[in-house]
């Protein structure tokens, strides 16, 4: 509770409409909760879904966008994932994707491990932090209205974007990929790459 | 005088690279000027080397072959993001410049040193090792075959034979 304010968002909701009209939309989720949320919204091809690697979420969304520089390229994440490779917040600014945005669902905690207080729980701001690394643009969502002003620029503005959106802790059901590692790559680049995804 | 950075840098191009991230090190200094002026290759300084592996299956899932250019302290620094690697079945090449090795002279350097190899190997890697001049660039070309059609995680690593010890005062 950062600064007193209450967390009032359903994460997943709040997931739900980042994928309403996904189309194109290419998404990598960060371990834990981020990917539970985002096979049960809406599994899609275009989909990949990080359960391990700490900390990559980031990198993988700046290598896609970077590769598929006409593509919006969508990361969601927690806020420990992406805190614990900050410096990665730099390495992305510098190289300024504009069809990057990355998504941290803030909860303050780490909710796979028992619900301990993360470090935005002490005030660490992503937002702020993503703005100081050189971040087009970054902005802390609270509530609602918040939510639905920043969905245009999340989806289609310029980036690289980063918006942390706190939502409120509390674990919904796991939900397991549909396959392992292997599998959700190599469907993503068929997806995406069709024939050429052999090469 | 066989030019082993500008072999590097040549085999990487032929293999369509588009991507190079790296923290830098003194051993791969002109091979990443080589990089950072080439238009066609997107050159990327990291934070920190793990960042690299993330950006390495990025690109693999967009369509991109990239490259991960470390010193040896920094395999230290990706030993989990390897996971991701061996998991999925990205192809992935890094390489490696050493310190801690052959004739090092900074005792800060050899506890990493000694273990880059072992930890390479252990985490699932082919481990090349060039330790001459002439070899390097039969080296990284059977590393992108290993990397890009065996589809198996590769590093080079560039023996401080080959690049020679820093040395101090």
């Amino acid at each position: 509770m950062a600064g007193g304010k209450t967390l009032e968002l359903d994460r997943r909701e709040v997931v739900a409409r980042l994928l309403a009209d996904a189309g194109e939309l290419l998404v990598v989720t960060g371990l834990g909760s981020a990917t539970w949320d985002c096979v049960t919204v809406m599994d899609r091809d275009l989909n990949f879904y990080l359960r391990g690697a700490m900390g990559s979420a980031s990198s993988m969304g700046l290598g896609l966008a970077l590769a598929q520089p006409q593509r919006r390229v969508l990361v969601i994440t927690g806020d420990a994932e992406i805190m614990m490779t900050a410096g990665a917040l730099a390495t992305i600014a510098a190289q300024g994707p504009k069809n990057l945005s990355i998504v941290v669902l803030d909860n303050e905690a780490y909710g796979e491990t028992g619900m301990q207080p993360s470090l935005t729980a002490s005030g660490a701001d992503l937002a702020a932090m993503a703005a100081a690394a050189g971040f087009q643009l970054a902005e802390t969502v609270w509530d609602e209205a918040a939510l639905a002003r920043a969905l245009p620029a999340i989806l289609t503005g310029d980036g690289p974007a980063l918006h942390a959106v706190k939502v409120k802790a509390g674990n919904y059901p796991h939900a397991m990929p549909p396959g392992d590692g292997a599998t959700l790559k190599d469907r993503f680049r068929l997806a995406l790459l069709g024939p050429d995804a052999a090469a | 005088m066989t030019d082993w950075p500008k072999d590097i840098y040549d085999v990487l191009k032929e293999a369509g690279i588009a991507q190079v991230s790296y923290v830098p090190d003194a051993g791969q200094a002109r091979l990443i000027e080589m990089c950072d002026t080439d238009n066609e290759i997107r050159a990327i300084p990291l934070a920190t080397e793990l960042e690299g592996i993330g950006i390495a299956a990025g690109a693999w899932l967009g369509g991109q072959r990239a490259a991960l250019l470390m010193q040896s302290s920094g395999v230290g620094n990706c030993i989990n993001a390897f996971t991701l690697l061996k998991n999925c079945r990205f192809p992935f090449l890094c390489v490696v410049s050493m310190r801690g090795e052959f004739g090092e002279g900074n005792p800060w350097q050899m506890p990493m040193g000694q273990a880059t190899g072992k930890l390479l190997e252990i985490m699932g890697l082919v481990v090349y090792w060039a330790r001459r001049p002439e070899d390097v660039r039969p080296t990284m070309e059977a590393a992108i075959q290993i990397a890009f059609s065996a589809m198996n995680p590769v590093a080079v690593v560039l023996s401080q034979q080959l690049i020679g010890a820093k040395t101090y005062g």
